[in-house]
């Protein structure tokens, strides 16, 4: 084992992988001299060279429709767009290219490809603080993972180079310099399955659904629900959110009979959105109460540190949540 | 090349006919008056290069060699299609060929044919990617990032616009500032050629040149076809935004039987051998249109198949209450 960040461990995950095969290659805005914008790729122009590492246009459609093309002529693209606002610019490449070829043309080829973006806030203004994993998540034919710690960064990021598909890897700011152990090469390269959620503390009373931030956040409501009212609480990382491992979090509500849904995109059309009508779908009967929600109001973010903060969903607004459960 | 043409002329017309009679559905675009472009093109190259085209595709698929029935059958929406019946019209691909489709997002098909190209070139492939779009597509800004690209790594692709001067229903003059696409070109740096795309001669000539330009190492080529489709835009298009008369002007223009006559002139084939060409393929597009029609359904057991290559766990999508008995055992 050993600790490392979670920047570090999505470069690491990009560099073994590109030492292991040839066929992987980068591309981004800004991701050669400067780093990338948040420093993930620092480095690895001076190990793989421009044709490995692609320095692109600020043109994030032509980079998806590129990385697509790029992946059907034999490569492995692992295109960086440097924030999921931008993501935006690439919406039709992501739907109507990379997810729908392999069904639309009759599983003749498939679009091995991997777009890294990143989702969080700080400040940074309406434009710049958004999450749209819903909104991936939605589109069939695509695969969508946020990575909460550095071994699951490190473990989902090898994956998702290796398969097949087109993946949707979002990071998020405000984790890159979080820390955590991440196993050593003597427990094998440390790939983490697509498509497993994970129980990550077990608890009897409500269960707890996040991901990303959400699930640190989730994690410190846990503990104060414990110490100060004697709530144990059941906690679980989907860690994939396209396919959603649904059997993991059914069983823990089984268990739990309370269940609530942790996301810090917006509460219309959101991620929790669905995933709560699936699961009152699935389990209705086993509940012993309404599906709470904590989300993001439905309010663009703001600049101003004192409005942002009344709006960033927090480990107090789950611990709020469970105790209307109460 | 003259074959070809025919093959595109007469599969359009069968496939008009079988939209009139509801055997084919959806939008169908077809590509009468153009067919010397995808022709003339796809010749000037070697089989082992890469196409892609817009949603007007069936004279790349043709072009490039697929099987009359299976387009056919792939716009009946038949198990046997090219694409099994999930594309239909606007979506014909067949990798085997290197035929890759068929796109209908008007110019989404730009960059991947420019990343195709730098596959090609990362793995030090010779073949080059010939990427077919409209005069339209030059208005979207993924024209643009497309082709930036493709100037800035040196990529060996030949982008070819088919200038038919109308984009769905926006003439040229309403779509464009400029009537001439191989401007658009120039400021990447380019090098551009204008050809007739009522001959597949001149298309011909044109492609081959660009060919060789790319496989050379010296980065992509932008040819103009300058054309017109008999047709409407799709078979849902009244025709209102052009008049009859230039219509007619341009039909006098037909690609094909001005082939015909340069053949029987310079002594390749005669009035007869053309002749018999035309009931060959009818022949052809007949026993077609008889094996779209009397080919199976898609099982409808099959309809979420190939949503991923890799598959995933069934209990891991959403279904609803209708059909959970099944997700749950
Ligand atoms: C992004 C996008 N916008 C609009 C359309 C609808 N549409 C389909 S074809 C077309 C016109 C395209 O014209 P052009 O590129 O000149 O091709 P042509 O049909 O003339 O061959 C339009 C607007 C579309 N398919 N995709
Ligand atoms: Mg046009």
């Amino acid at each position: 084992m050993a600790e490392i960040s979670y920047r570090q461990a999505v470069r690491d995950a990009m560099r073994e992988e590109m030492m292991r095969d040839p066929r992987v290659i980068l591309m981004g805005e800004s991701i050669t001299g400067y780093g990338g914008s948040y420093a993930v790729t620092k480095g690895l122009i001076d190990e793989f060279g421009p044709k490995r590492v692609m320095e692109t246009p600020i043109a994030e459609a032509g980079i998806v429709g590129f990385a697509v093309g790029a992946a059907m002529g034999g490569l492995i693209p692992v295109a960086e767009l440097m924030t999921v606002n931008f993501a935006l610019l690439a919406l039709d490449q992501v739907v109507n290219s990379a997810a729908k070829f392999h069904y639309m043309f009759g599983g003749q080829w498939s679009v091995p490809m991997v777009v890294r973006t990143v989702s969080g806030f700080g400040q940074l203004g309406p434009t710049h603080s958004q999450s749209f994993e819903g909104w991936f998540a939605s589109v069939p034919g695509l695969k969508v993972v946020m990575p909460a710690t550095p071994a699951d960064a490190k473990g989902l990021l090898l994956a998702a180079i290796r398969d097949p598909d087109p993946v949707i890897f979002i990071e998020h700011s405000l984790l890159y310099s979080t820390r955590g152990e991440v196993p050593g090469p003597a427990l094998g390269d440390g790939e983490v399955p697509i498509g497993q959620a994970k129980v990550v503390r077990e608890g009897s009373d409500v269960t707890l659904v996040g991901y990303s931030r959400m699930l640190l956040q989730a994690l410190h409501a846990a503990e104060v629900l414990e110490r100060e009212d004697g709530i144990s609480c059941e906690v679980v990382d989907l860690r994939t959110l396209r396919p959603l491992d649904y059997p993991t979090v059914v069983n823990s509500v089984r268990r739990t009979h309370r269940l609530v849904l942790c996301g810090e995109d917006w509460r219309t059309g959101g991620f929790g959105a669905s995933l709560l009508s699936e699961m009152q779908d699935r389990c209705f009967d086993d509940l012993d109460a309404p599906i709470q929600r904590v989300a993001m109001r439905d309010i663009p973010l703001p600049y101003s540190r004192e409005l942002e903060r009344l709006l960033i969903p927090s480990s107090e607004d789950i611990v709020t949540a469970v105790r209307r459960l109460s | 090349m003259y074959r070809r043409m025919v093959q595109i002329r007469h599969f359009e017309e069968h496939a008009a006919e079988a939209y009139a009679q509801a055997k084919v559905g959806g939008f169908l675009h077809l590509y009468i008056g153009e067919e010397a472009v995808a022709v003339g093109a796809i010749a000037a190259v070697r089989e082992e290069d890469h196409v892609l085209g817009h949603y007007r595709d069936h004279g790349y698929a043709l072009a490039k060699g697929c099987d009359p029935k299976a387009c056919m059958a792939e716009l009946f929406g038949r198990e046997t299609g090219l694409c099994h019946g999930r594309g239909g019209s606007m979506h014909l691909a067949e990798a085997a060929r290197h035929y890759w489709g068929g796109y209908a997002i008007v110019g989404s098909h730009i960059p991947i044919g420019a990343g195709m190209a730098y596959a090609m070139q990362y793995l030090e492939q010779p073949e080059v990617v010939l990427d077919f779009f409209g005069d339209g597509a030059t208005g979207n800004g993924i024209f643009h990032e497309g082709l930036n690209m493709a100037a800035l790594w040196n990529l060996p692709v030949v982008f070819i616009c088919e200038n038919n001067l109308y984009g769905m229903g926006a003439t040229l003059a309403e779509e464009s500032p400029v009537r001439d696409m191989i401007i658009k070109a120039e400021g990447y740096t380019m090098p551009s050629v204008q050809c007739d795309g009522m001959d597949v001669l001149s298309v011909y000539e044109a492609v081959q040149k660009a060919a060789a330009h790319c496989r050379s190492g010296q980065g992509p080529y932008f040819v103009e076809a300058l054309t017109y489709r008999f047709r409407g835009h799709s078979m849902a298009d009244p025709e209102l935004y052009r008049d009859k008369d230039e219509v007619t002007r341009w039909k006098a223009l037909d690609p094909i039987p001005k082939f015909g006559e340069f053949c029987v002139e310079h002594r390749i084939s005669s009035e007869q051998e053309l002749a018999q060409v035309k009931e060959e393929v009818e022949a052809e597009m007949l026993e077609a249109v008889r094996f779209a029609d009397q080919s199976p359904w898609p099982d409808p057991a099959t309809v979420d198949q190939w949503i991923y290559a890799k598959p995933i766990d069934p209990e891991a999508i959403a279904t609803g209450p209708d059909q959970l008995s099944s997700v749950e055992g």
